[in-house]
């Protein structure tokens, strides 16, 4: 390679390093802010705004899901495997809402602990199966055969 | 092989080869498409979660795989325009960005259409949205630049910088469900466990992912070839390919 071209490949090389730095270094600065929710772990710690919204993310806990009478009230624990949060939400739930499943919620702490949403998003993994695969793997797990990839650690 | 290379990258040279890759390409896409689109909308299983509204997933992954893609070609194409001054490289840029920011636009509003049944919102500003969305605007930058700057080589260099800088995003987007709690669930196919997705559903996913990609390298090498003639139509090689064909011969 003549040095004209090796000058110039050095020079982008540089270039691009340096921008790549800069953004990691704010990215890294702004890492808090990024992250779209809080995991109730750091809710349970108080690492959270007081007095502000957030969004505060996990599983639903199996069988923790309560709805009042006819209304639209809701209330339901999310899960990060240690603790729990409750969240107390009243509107329409997403179609992929249920228990075990991830979700993330916007709203804030009340003075009981718990969270009052007036939003709920459900989030969906990554796995894509048919119907029959998933009852498949559920029987084959209920019967002892495959870990629950679901279960809280 | 690196002179062989070079004079490939000659205009006359990528002129005719570029003209039967791009035929190639087409009727590829073409076929891929067909195909892909039959096992998409009638030959696939609905998801065990999200039912039929999984089928979307044929359209936004592979625009969101080619919207990356392109973007890197882009900037390779402008490294080699910068550090070896290939003419035939710039145009290819330039034909690549419209293509590309169609994509990310495609990207950004079937993921639109999809999160509203699924999640239940339209937009979120997490991560991997967000800077999808940047990279929307590093494409309209790009095409913007291109255009405003009026003597051509200058343009080309702006441009091919701000294409190189703006590389620092791609890793962002891709690994931006790893770094970041966000609403965007992680990957499905490209991580180096095996893919997630059952069999029957991976496979009308890769073919439409081909039939995108071939799709684009028709169309940017189209694009490319007619940039190349208006620049180029006072040489020899052009003049003599237009008389060919006037005097009724097909070259």
């Amino acid at each position: 390679m003549n040095p004209k071209r090796r000058n110039r490949l050095l020079i982008i090389a540089l270039v691009v390093a340096g921008v790549g730095t800069a953004v990691a270094l704010a990215l890294v600065a702004l890492n808090e802010n990024i992250n779209l929710f809080y995991s109730p772990t750091q809710v349970v710690r108080g690492e959270v705004p007081q007095g502000h919204n957030f969004r505060i993310g996990g599983l639903v806990r199996e069988g923790s899901v309560r709805r009042d009478g006819q209304g639209l009230q809701v209330s339901f624990d999310v899960t990060d495997g240690p603790h729990n949060v409750t969240v107390e939400y009243t509107g329409i739930l997403p179609d992929l809402f249920r228990e075990g499943q991830g979700i993330v919620a916007q709203g804030r702490l009340a003075a009981n602990g718990r969270f009052t949403a007036d939003q709920v998003l459900a989030k969906h993994d990554e796995n894509y199966m048919p119907p029959e695969v998933a009852e498949a793997l559920m029987k084959a797990e209920q019967e002892g055969a495959l870990p629950n990839p679901h279960s809280p650690q | 092989m690196w002179a062989w290379l070079h004079r490939q990258g000659s205009p006359k040279r990528f002129y005719n080869w570029s003209g039967t890759l791009a035929r190639w390409a087409g009727w590829g896409s073409l076929l891929l498409g067909v195909a892909g689109l039959y096992y998409a909308l009638f030959a696939s299983p609905p998801d065990y979660q999200q039912g039929e509204s999984v089928r979307i997933m044929y359209v936004h992954v592979p625009a969101a795989w080619l919207s990356m893609f392109i973007y890197m070609n882009i900037a390779a194409a402008s490294l080699v325009s910068l550090v070896w001054r290939i003419k035939v490289a710039d145009m290819f840029a330039a034909a690549s960005a419209p293509i590309g920011a169609w994509f990310t636009f495609l990207a950004l509003a079937t993921g639109s259409l999809w999160g509203k049944p699924m999640w239940g919102t339209w937009w979120i500003w997490d991560a991997r949205l967000t800077s999808e969305l940047i990279l929307l605007f590093l494409y309209l930058g790009y095409i913007g630049l291109l255009a405003a700057i009026e003597e051509r080589e200058t343009a080309a260099r702006a441009a091919a910088v701000l294409a190189l800088v703006g590389v620092v995003n791609i890793p962002i987007i891709h690994y931006s469900v790893e770094w970041w709690s966000t609403l965007h669930q992680g990957a499905t196919v490209t991580k180096f466990d095996k893919p997630s997705i059952d069999w029957t559903m991976l496979r009308p996913l890769l073919l439409m992912a081909f039939s995108a990609t071939l799709f684009y390298v028709a169309v940017a090498l189209r694009l490319a070839r007619t940039e190349l003639l208006r620049r180029e139509r006072e040489s020899q090689w052009v003049r003599e390919l237009i008389d060919g064909r006037q005097g009724g011969g097909r070259r």
